[in-house]
């Protein structure tokens, strides 16, 4: 994974609340064996309004997302992530995440920013017009009209997504202590 | 020095912890993983990319689900029918292939006991009281009926379990939802949920575990249990967890891939210590009156869009969220509904009855009851029951079930996702109905621009004999078992 400290561009002010998986992309394109390529198919049924946000020259290929609260409810499906990736955007910014989507955009290195309400009231506003800043250093959303909002970040998440961990790699360090814990529970052997 | 008192939920969590960083970060064993065709290809993929092996193969069953179609398998000459979208082909040719190379256990798409990933791991045995339990299916958090820590997880995670059968994982909050007396007449446990769902919130759950508690559950059967646990994660709660009792012991006593003898034994008293003791806190609690509900039904596009059968369609301007009065408006547009109008007087084109929500023994008994001696609506264009495994459906016939479903009008399928979520040829067509017992009632979920209405298995049958949404009751004798 590709080290990542900061995103900077302009942001689809979607704006809505409990924007659920099958929004993202629906089942139909789960019958990939891949994880590229999804990105055509995603919001498919947001898109099918000829006047979507997704579509509409100013946002094109923005790297960010506004949204409101619950984004990502339902499925676990990581080809999620993996559509709004292949769309361009590292960046989802709303008021609440579902956790598995959560886990799912920060393993394939999105970052998903929670601001309050009021936030992220303020940036849909701001987004119409001007690009955004999601800082991992600084742990902060910036605009160019000073808006300056500050957000947390699981500290191991942070620091695997900064460093481009690969998670798999890093629990295979723990080989021992897995074997030891083999060993002393032997109760499903 | 006395012990913390613990919820059931940490109990699980401490026997699991691998290792355990400063900043609250935990390595979890995993004990039990179960894999289906659609969030593992390119799980398998990573492992032979990076040159990886599945660390302990035995700990994972996989079996075919989401993309099977649900008509008949095996031609006249005993020889498999072919899969016609060759996408599903692929996928599910994928897994054959993986489970192969990788060593894994599985059950084939023509076994007798094919099924759905949720409802063949308790029918197996394969989910067992105290373990952790992982699936690349947000629905995987049925499996806490048994007492199991089962939970959802994504593709990467996938990859990390196979590779190392543990997951780096934070604990989660603890939601303690409490439900005592008797559900009502016509009252399932579907629609119980549903009502839970419409307390918290789509959002309600969310990093919280929840733990189902009070006498409701005590009583409530297994299937029951499973059905409640299903649909935890669509109240935002990763994971829901029953504390295993004597109808979890009988439940798995025999199944084929339980412990037996001395081991069944041993494991029965470690089980019985499995209980939230005295004392012990939860971050959340939630209590809920079952007398109160009633038989319900969704009438919008996110599963806390819930109102008793005998209501109204709700006015947007009703809702005190701004977001939620915006997301109300969607959805009415969306379902094609106006605010005012009764539930039972809503048509529906289609009815399911299946889903590892509710496709168990107890489900179709329930709804047979009611189709028995009754005939599917003129206005239904598609009535299918979907058995949740080749043993159900084997069980369903050995009672006549199907036999009462064939005469009035339903089609009877094999066992599968089937109708649930548009990724195999059963699809409720943009703009139909469908009064459904799956899990979801998201735009598109059932094919795109269809229209679901979440309902128990009763209400469904009910809907189906009726040809539009329908207080169940109204076709019961009271007195009758539901």
């Amino acid at each position: 994974m590709e080290p990542i400290t900061r995103i900077h561009g302009r942001a689809y002010p979607l704006g809505l609340k409990n924007v659920d998986t099958d929004a993202i992309i629906p089942a139909e394109y789960l019958k990939t064996i891949k994880r590229t390529g999804l990105g055509r198919h995603a919001f498919e049924a947001i898109r099918n309004d000829p006047a979507n946000l997704f579509d509409d020259p100013r946002f094109k290929g923005a790297p960010i997302i506004i949204a409101g609260d619950n984004f990502g409810c339902g499925s676990s499906r990581e080809h999620a992530a993996w559509a709004l990736l292949d769309l361009g955007v590292t960046a989802v910014i709303a008021p609440s995440f579902s956790d598995i989507f959560s886990g799912n955009a920060f393993k394939n290195g999105i970052v998903t920013v929670v601001l309050d309400q009021a936030a992220i009231d303020r940036l849909m506003e701001v987004a119409q017009d001007h690009p955004i800043t999601v800082d991992l250093e600084t742990m902060t959303v910036t605009s160019p009209l000073q808006d300056r909002f500050a957000f947390e970040l699981d500290p191991f998440r942070r620091e695997c997504l900064m460093q481009g961990l690969d998670e798999i790699a890093l629990t295979l360090t723990s080989e021992a202590a897995i074997s030891a814990y083999e060993t002393k529970t032997r109760s499903l052997g | 020095m006395t012990e913390r008192p613990r919820t059931l939920y940490e109990k699980i969590w401490d026997a699991h912890i691998v290792e355990q960083r400063p900043d609250g970060t935990c390595l979890i064993y995993i004990d039990r993983h179960l894999v289906h065709e659609v969030t593992s290809p390119q799980a398998f993929e990573g492992l032979r990319m990076a040159g990886r092996k599945v660390r302990r193969p035995e700990l994972t069953l996989a079996v075919p689900d989401h993309n099977l179609p649900t008509t008949r398998r095996v031609g006249e000459n005993g020889a498999r029918l072919p899969i016609v979208d060759p996408r599903s082909a692929e996928q599910l040719a994928a897994l054959e292939d993986n489970v192969a190379e990788f060593g894994i256990p599985y059950i084939t798409d023509i076994a007798a006991e094919q099924g759905i990933v949720h409802v063949i791991g308790p029918e197996q045995g394969f989910t067992l009281p105290g373990t952790t339990l992982v699936c690349g299916d947000s629905h995987t958090a049925a499996h806490g009926a048994l007492g199991a820590l089962a939970f959802g997880i994504g593709t990467s995670e996938v990859e990390h379990v196979l590779a190392t059968q543990t997951l780096q994982l934070k604990p989660s909050k603890t939601m303690e939802v409490r439900v005592e007396g008797k559900l009502g007449f016509g009252v399932t446990p579907k629609d119980l949920i549903l009502a839970i769902i419409a307390k918290i919130g789509a959002a309600g759950g969310t990093g919280y575990v929840i733990e189902y508690r009070g006498s409701t559950f005590d009583e409530m059967s297994i299937e029951g249990r499973l059905t409640v646990a299903n649909m935890s994660i669509e109240g935002g709660a990763r994971s829901g967890l029953f504390a295993p009792d004597e109808k979890t012991f009988a439940y798995l006593k025999g199944r084929p891939m339980a412990p037996s003898g001395e081991a069944w034994e041993r494991q029965v008293a470690y089980w019985r210590t499995l209980r939230t003791d005295e004392g012990a806190r939860f971050d959340r609690s939630v209590t809920l009156d079952a007398a109160e509900v009633a038989p319900s039904v969704t009438w919008g596009t996110s599963p806390e869009d819930v109102v008793p059968i005998t209501g109204v369609v709700p006015d947007p301007q009703s809702f005190a969220d701004p977001s939620k009065q915006t997301a109300a408006r969607k959805s009415l547009e969306y379902m094609g509904l106006e605010a005012g109008t009764a539930l039972s007087d809503v048509a529906v084109q289609h009815v399911f009855i299946g889903s590892c929500t509710n496709s168990r023994i107890e489900d179709l008994r329930a709804a047979a009851g009611i189709v028995r001696g009754r005939k599917v609506s003129p206005g239904i264009r598609q009535a299918l029951v979907v058995p949740g495994s080749g043993l159900i459906k084997h069980q369903a016939e050995a009672e006549g079930l199907d036999r009462i479903f064939i005469e009035a009008g339903f089609q009877w399928r094999e066992p599968g996702c089937s109708m649930c979520l548009a990724m195999n040829p059963d699809k409720v067509p943009p703009q139909e109905r469908c009064a459904s017992t799956s899990n979801r009632n998201f735009a598109g979920r059932q094919g795109p621009g269809a229209r679901t209405h979440l309902v128990s298995p009763i209400m469904a049958a009910a809907a189906a004999v009726t040809g539009h949404l329908t207080d169940v009751r109204e076709l019961m004798r009271e007195g009758e078992p539901a």
